[in-house]
């Protein structure tokens, strides 16, 4: 008998399944009560890509229905190249997205001060827009020394980032090369 | 890369240098071991006997730094030995192509080199042309101006013994490490090159890739199943970044910057777009307008095109921004604002305490994070006292990636796609969501009260990013494929006329418009996200027994471009159109039906009609490249930190213009008794880049919790230091503690008679967490770069060596 993955945990899922596991040869206690945990707390099942090197593993992410937080975090086996497997940082990712230490709000330090203050975003938001649009305003230029036309901005830089998807990225250059950035750089130049 | 992680397989030689692949790539080790089974021969060159050598076949040491001595020396045993796959050679290289009589090459410098500004003239370098435009070109290869010759003569000088010499190779490893990789030379053998890092960090790291290049050429290792060059990159969407142009000399697609000498749109189409007399080349470049139009579209969807180009910041003609200029202007004052996103430059960059130091200049800084990170809390940093940091910081918390939608490009080009599971945590966003609210809030206050030069800004089309409030994914993913602005009637190859409405995705970016009728955001994108839906989320594992023999699994998201999986792959026939390896072929062409089969083949036409390097003006790998900065052939030199006075092969010891910086030169140590020894950074498989993520996971942290410093045993008897002990590590730009490391896995180098140790440290550490962790790897590091691209030489610089 040949069982793929996704047979397997419907096998061991199903409460009246219990007779199907003789046949199979070997104990399942532990798989069948962790599968049940599972089905209890009604995860639902999404596929993601490791965020670390650019191997590019599948993922199979289980999320509880109430709280909205995984459950578990593991290789994808139906995925041609990693066929399951993850290194250690593949197989950490759970404690990545479960970590009491993620700072979760907006975080403010003044000019001298020796401590981070608490915001929200709207503040934030706000507060970074009129300071990019005032060094924007006072730093943009028209023409270079040699009076050609260059139209940009010299008084801000950017760095970033590889850490996020095709879209954020596309729409992050086009952003700051609106503004008239030049100087955009991130981890591929490193 | 031009291949692909499952292509690993199919190799005959796997050559592993200036990378760890094991250790920080580890899952791709499952394609290399599947290449083991089936009798392939793997090689691993390093400075460091690591967790790869020990799954290798064979491994060779080498002096980190020394690798165009070792590699110009396999080329010289290819041309010695006759090794070349000489039909490939001949008709898909450029190795018969004349070059110009000016050109001249004399201890160490090329034709053309202007001391003073330390660069290079490159019109000496140039290929002879005949009366249509076309490079001449000797078939016999005979010809001493042609390439081949020039090529023969310049890697005379790199014979094993002063190759061994410089490099502390041993030369019978060294010569048993040639024998085998160019055993690939044979027409249906297939070698391949994994490398990282390791070859880029340095002085000459373009020079190391292309040294490889060649080799890969001469052997006809392009374009085939099992070979390619193939660099393993270090996280999970730089590729997409890069794609996506996150960089100062690019914009999306590969296309340069606009510059101040290209006054207008036209201007710019003139200067950037290739013309080949030759009627045999694709230069598929010659469609550049099209696609630089269809950019400007996506970007100003209502502009006309020279406006919208207009509105494009524009470099000055020359001007590098690269990442240590950008540093280096920021610690001289010149930026007042600076976002640091999903980035921790404060450890990443090479001398940490000039980058330190650098973002007190600045009013404000912008950290977009999951953690608190050295960048952000600079201010508290070691040894700063935060009443005179007048810098404000705004810490931005930004979801995990399985909390958003949408699509990443691995190494080997595959677009895909991820879907959200848990939501944000907290109040963090998706990164998205923060760049299109601040995106409309600066719109806003341009609205209101105009400012400098508001129209691209008012212009940018952020009616594609989302719905107002939110970000979608899928809005953009549609954009950077492209759509059809007007109803347009297209001409397809078979002459038939086929409309596309307004509003419709753009099938391939073969019907991108330089009129102004499409946009695309990214043209090698055009195919990803079209009216069949979105091929990033395909999960069809179907293959025809001839793609399921290499893996290929065109079903299984997509690949750009067009869903090509190798690239260069015209080159893996001949002629006639037949496979130099008929048991892995990656294309058939059938000459009945008048088509490929297999692969997405690369170009078109029939077989044997169009030389098969498409993206290259005169349609051959080159051999010869008279583009880059530093010669149009690598040369050795040492790295700018080196622990020797001279070199065998010429008397110019260091790049001559390499990027440096005049204020830091006495920061810079070369044979200075007071730092002997070679360090080298590298990456443990528990940690990933400056640990911003990976040292907050209590798993990972409790396998690799602090810094340490790996030393051979000789060394830590020379300075009586034992394994365990803490260490010091010190040089003018910094000093780090870190736990000893005394291992058999590092050995003394004999370098030209002298003894040489390498030391190698981690670069995941930083002072925020955790509390006795150490601090950055990069503290020590030079900012000096690769003439090229800027790349900093963290690979190779010089240190010493205490106990604490």
């Amino acid at each position: 008998m040949k069982l793929g993955r996704r047979e397997f945990v419907k096998l061991t899922a199903a409460a009246t399944a219990v007779t199907a596991f003789g046949g199979l040869g070997f104990d399942l206690a532990p798989t069948k009560a962790h599968a049940q945990l599972l089905s209890l707390r009604k995860g639902k099942e999404t596929t993601s890509v490791c965020c670390y090197c650019s191997v590019g593993c599948g993922l199979i992410v289980t999320t509880d229905e109430k709280t909205k937080r995984a459950i578990n975090i593991e290789g994808d086996p139906d995925h041609p190249i990693n066929e399951g497997a993850l290194c250690a940082k593949g197989s950490a990712i759970y404690q990545l997205a479960e970590n009491p230490q993620r700072i979760t709000k907006v975080q403010y330090r003044a000019p001298g001060s020796d401590k981070w203050e608490e915001k929200s975003w709207d503040w934030a938001i706000t507060e970074i827009a009129k300071r990019v649009k005032k060094v924007r305003d006072e730093s943009f230029t028209l023409k270079n020394a040699k009076g050609e036309v260059v139209n940009r901005t010299e008084g801000l830089a950017s760095i970033g980032s590889a850490a996020m998807d095709n879209e954020e990225c596309w729409i992050y250059q086009a952003f700051l090369r609106s503004l008239g950035l030049t100087y955009i750089e991130h981890q591929a130049r490193i | 890369m031009t291949n692909h992680w499952i292509d690993f397989k199919n190799s005959d030689c796997i050559l592993i240098m200036g990378s760890n692949a094991a250790e920080n790539h580890p899952i791709c080790w499952k394609w290399v071991t599947r290449a083991q089974e089936t009798g392939a021969t793997v090689i691993h060159v390093d400075p460091r006997y690591t967790r790869t050598s020990s799954k290798s076949d064979m491994y060779v040491p080498l002096r980190s730094g020394s690798d165009i001595g070792v590699l110009g020396g396999m080329i010289k045993y290819i041309l010695d030995n006759d090794l070349t796959q000489k039909e490939y050679v001949l008709h898909y290289t450029n190795a018969s192509f004349l070059v110009s009589k000016d050109f001249s090459f004399s201890d160490g410098l090329f034709s053309g080199f202007d001391e003073a500004g330390r660069k290079y003239d490159k019109k000496s370098w140039s290929f002879e042309m005949d009366e249509n435009g076309v490079p001449k070109r000797d078939m016999t290869l005979k010809d001493p101006r042609c390439v081949y010759q020039i090529l023969k003569k310049h890697y005379d000088r790199y014979d094993s013994k002063k190759v061994s010499a410089i490099s502390g190779s041993p030369e019978d490893q060294l010569l048993a490490f040639y024998k085998a990789y160019t055993a690939t030379g044979k027409p249906d053998k297939a070698g391949t090159i994994l490398y990282a890092m390791g070859w880029t960090q340095h002085t000459v790291g373009v020079q190391n890739i292309r040294a490889m290049s060649i080799i890969q050429l001469l052997l006809g290792n392009m374009g085939v199943a099992g070979g390619g060059v193939n660099a393993l990159r270090g996280e999970s969407n730089v590729q997409g970044s890069t794609d996506q142009a996150l960089l100062f000399h690019i914009i999306p697609g590969y296309m340069a910057t606009p510059r101040s000498n290209w006054a207008t749109y036209d201007d710019y189409n003139t200067a950037n777009t290739p013309v080949s007399k030759d009627p045999k080349s694709v230069n598929w470049w010659q469609h550049k307008p099209k696609y630089f139009a269809s950019l400007l579209k996506s970007f100003y969807k209502e502009a006309d095109l020279p406006t919208a180009y207009s509105w494009m910041p524009k470099l000055d003609a020359g001007q590098n921004a690269s990442w240590l200029v950008l540093f280096d202007k920021m610690l001289k004052g010149q930026f007042k604002g600076f976002f640091a996103w999903g980035m921790n430059p404060a450890a990443s960059g090479a001398d940490s305490n000039k980058t330190r130091e650098a973002m007190s200049k600045l009013d404000w800084m912008v950290n977009v994070n999951m953690f608190e990170n050295e960048t952000g809390s600079f201010w508290k940093g070691p040894g700063v006292d935060p009443k005179k940091i007048k810098t404000e910081v705004f810490f931005l918390p930004c979801a995990v990636s399985v909390e958003k939608e949408g699509s990443i490009s691995n190494s080997g080009r595959w677009m895909q796609w991820r879907y959200a599971g848990p939501s944000p945590m907290g109040e963090s966003k998706p990164d998205g969501d923060i760049i299109y609210e601040l995106a409309l809030k600066i719109r806003e206050l341009y609205k209101k009260d105009k400012g400098a030069f508001p129209d691209p800004v008012l212009g940018l089309n952020v009616d594609d990013w989302g719905d107002g409030h939110v970000f979608d994914p899928h809005k953009v993913a549609k954009l950077i494929n492209g759509y059809f602005l007007k109803d347009t009637t297209i001409k397809g190859a078979d002459g038939k006329e086929t409309v596309y409405k307004a509003g419709s995705q753009v099938p391939s970016f073969v019907m991108l418009q330089a009129d102004g009728s499409t946009c695309s955001g990214n043209w090698i994108y055009t195919a990803s996200y079209t009216d069949k839906g979105n091929m990033a989320e395909r999960r069809d594992k179907t293959q025809t027994p001839e793609q399921a023999k290499i893996g290929l699994f065109p079903g299984w998201t997509w690949s750009w471009p067009v869903n090509r999986r190798i690239i260069y792959n015209r080159a893996s026939v001949d002629l006639e159109g037949k496979p130099w390896a008929p048991q892995k072929p990656v294309l058939a062409w059938d000459g009945a039906n008048k088509k490929w089969l297999i692969d997405v083949v690369d170009g078109g036409g029939d077989a044997g009609a169009k030389h098969p390097f498409i993206m290259q003006k005169h349609g051959v790998g080159q051999i010869y490249g008279p583009g880059l900065n530093d010669g149009p052939l690598p040369e050795y030199y040492e790295p700018l930190e080196c622990p020797v006075t001279e070199h065998p092969f010429s008397t110019q010891l260091n790049s001559p213009t390499a990027l440096m910086f005049a204020e830091d030169a006495h920061k810079r140590t070369t044979c200075d008794p007071r730092f002997p020894f070679v360090c080298t950074s590298y990456r443990v498989t528990e940690h990933w880049q400056t640990g911003v993520l990976t040292r907050w996971l209590p798993w990972l942290t409790e396998a690799q919790p602090q810094m340490f410093c790996e030393m051979s045993e000789e060394l830590a008897e020379l300075k009586g230091i034992k394994n365990g002990e803490k260490v010091i590590l010190e040089n003018p730009r910094g000093q780090l503690w870190a736990i000893a490391i005394v291992t058999k896995r590092l050995k003394p180098f004999d370098v030209m008679g002298n003894p040489v140790h390498v030391v190698g440290i981690p670069w995941h550490y930083g002072w925020v967490w955790p509390k006795d962790g150490g601090d950055a790897a990069n503290l020590l590091t030079p900012a000096v770069g690769d003439p090229n691209t800027g790349i900093p030489e963290t690979k190779a610089f010089m240190v010493n060596v205490k106990k604490a």
